[in-house]
């Protein structure tokens, strides 16, 4: 297989790497945000209570 | 006399062939209502940019000198200038957009991330078949089952096959119905998809609603800065509709935005489906490609719901995987269909509507992580 398609294969594997990580990354602190926000009662809430 | 044959002597037969094509679009479009949005405005654009000396391009005019044609103008200024066109659209987007059903069940984030595995993969076969990696993203980023952003990312990198990437985009996005059972059916098995999934979904205050968009905004423009205009611009129009005080402007952007840009988004791509750009080997390679892209799109976010289904006690049916698939709302249908096929009490709309919007998410971060990562492995 020529040279460089091979390079261009093995910076794709590593563009693959990356980027999923990174979205991943990205989409796990997102939803850990959101689910840590969502634990905070809403005022409506807590005057309910009272 | 000569001048009024001037046309027809200027024929070529690429332009013929793009004839036909410009004809399928519009037959698919009206006849079988695949995207009709976007397919008839690309196919009828791509009669208009293949008749000999249109004028909707730049043409030297003897005695008069450069006329400027409509159609490449708002390619200049519309897309290539800025990328204007897809990234206003991406407002009325963000506006359409109810990510409650995401935000009541945050975990379902991880699927629409799974969902983009397609992407990468179809960046690695094109490297295979000889494509530089600039233009193997630019074809990959179809996988992305999101217009704009696939617009966005072939133009900024400047792929010479911008017009095949556009209709190979629109074009599977509307066989989502037909190519991810097929691909869900490889990979599961009929336990796997009868699987139940309770839906006690968290209540979401306005808050969070409101906080939401800014909160992905400022995270993903912070690890892909690149990913700022195409994330930013989806979430603006997500505030819009959540803040509660601009209805009148949400309204303006679900509507009356969507649908002039859309118009025009349509007819403007058309200019890079001229002739000699679009009938080539390349063409068909990139057809088949993007196809591989939604394949394994679907194939990764099963596969994922699959491997978390070896650690989870509550199992998630694998289906909601393939959902994570940008193509909103279809991916959430086609799932809900499936699931009812196999067990007509088991009702996965709501799981899939979540795992479908965190797809329209991960796709845009795809696609801005691809623009940032790409340029500094090129150099």
């Amino acid at each position: 297989m020529p040279e460089n398609i091979m390079n261009n294969f093995m910076l794709s594997l590593e563009l693959m790497g990356k980027g999923l990580l990174g979205i991943f990354a990205v989409v796990a602190i997102i939803a850990a945000i959101i689910y840590l926000l969502g634990k905070i009662p809403s005022k409506k809430e807590q005057d309910t209570k009272e | 006399m000569e001048f009024l044959i001037e046309g027809f002597q200027n024929i070529t037969p690429q332009m013929v062939v793009m004839w036909l094509i410009g004809g399928l679009l519009i037959f698919l479009a009206i006849k079988k209502d695949f995207e009709p949005a976007l397919l008839m405005p690309m196919g009828f654009g791509a009669i208009l940019v293949n008749l000999p000396l249109s004028g909707v391009l730049n043409q030297t005019m003897s005695g008069v000198g450069e006329v400027n044609g409509i159609i490449e103008w708002l390619f200049n200024v519309g897309i290539e200038a800025s990328e204007a066109l897809p990234l206003l659209l991406f407002i009325g987007i963000g506006a359409m957009i109810d990510f409650g059903p995401l935000l009541s069940n945050p975990k379902l984030f991880l699927f629409g991330a799974a969902a983009q595995f397609g992407i990468f993969f179809t960046v690695s076969m094109a490297t295979l078949l000889g494509f530089p990696l600039r233009d193997a993203a630019s074809i990959g980023i179809i996988g992305a089952a999101d217009g704009p952003t696939s617009i966005l990312v072939a133009q900024i990198f400047g792929s010479p096959y911008f017009g095949a990437i556009a209709v190979a985009a629109y074009s599977y996005m509307a066989l989502v119905p037909i190519i991810q059972p097929a691909a869900i059916k490889l990979v599961t098995t009929k336990k796997d998809r009868m699987i139940r999934m309770p839906y006690n979904p968290r209540s979401v205050s306005k808050t969070v609603k409101i906080l939401f968009p800014i909160l992905v905004t400022v995270i993903a423009g912070l690890v892909a800065p690149m990913s700022v205009q195409l994330i930013g611009f989806l979430m603006f129009g997500n505030l819009i509709r959540e803040c509660g005080v601009l209805e009148r402007l949400s309204d303006t952007a679900q509507n009356v935005l969507a649908n002039l840009v859309t118009l025009l988004l349509g007819i403007t791509i058309s200019f890079s489906m001229k002739a000699d750009a679009f009938v080539n080997v390349q063409t068909l390679m990139i057809m088949g490609l993007g196809l591989i892209a939604f394949i394994f799109d679907t194939i990764g976010g099963c596969l994922f719901a699959k491997f978390l289904n070896l650690f989870c006690k509550n199992k998630v049916n694998p289906m909601i995987g393939a959902a994570g698939i940008s193509a909103f709302p279809m991916a959430a249908r086609v799932v809900q269909k499936m699931a009812l096929k196999e067990d007509n009490q088991n009702h996965l709309l709501m799981h899939a509507v979540g795992a479908n919007v965190s797809g329209q998410i991960a796709s845009v971060l795809a696609g801005g992580i691809i623009m940032s990562l790409v340029p500094g492995m090129i150099a």
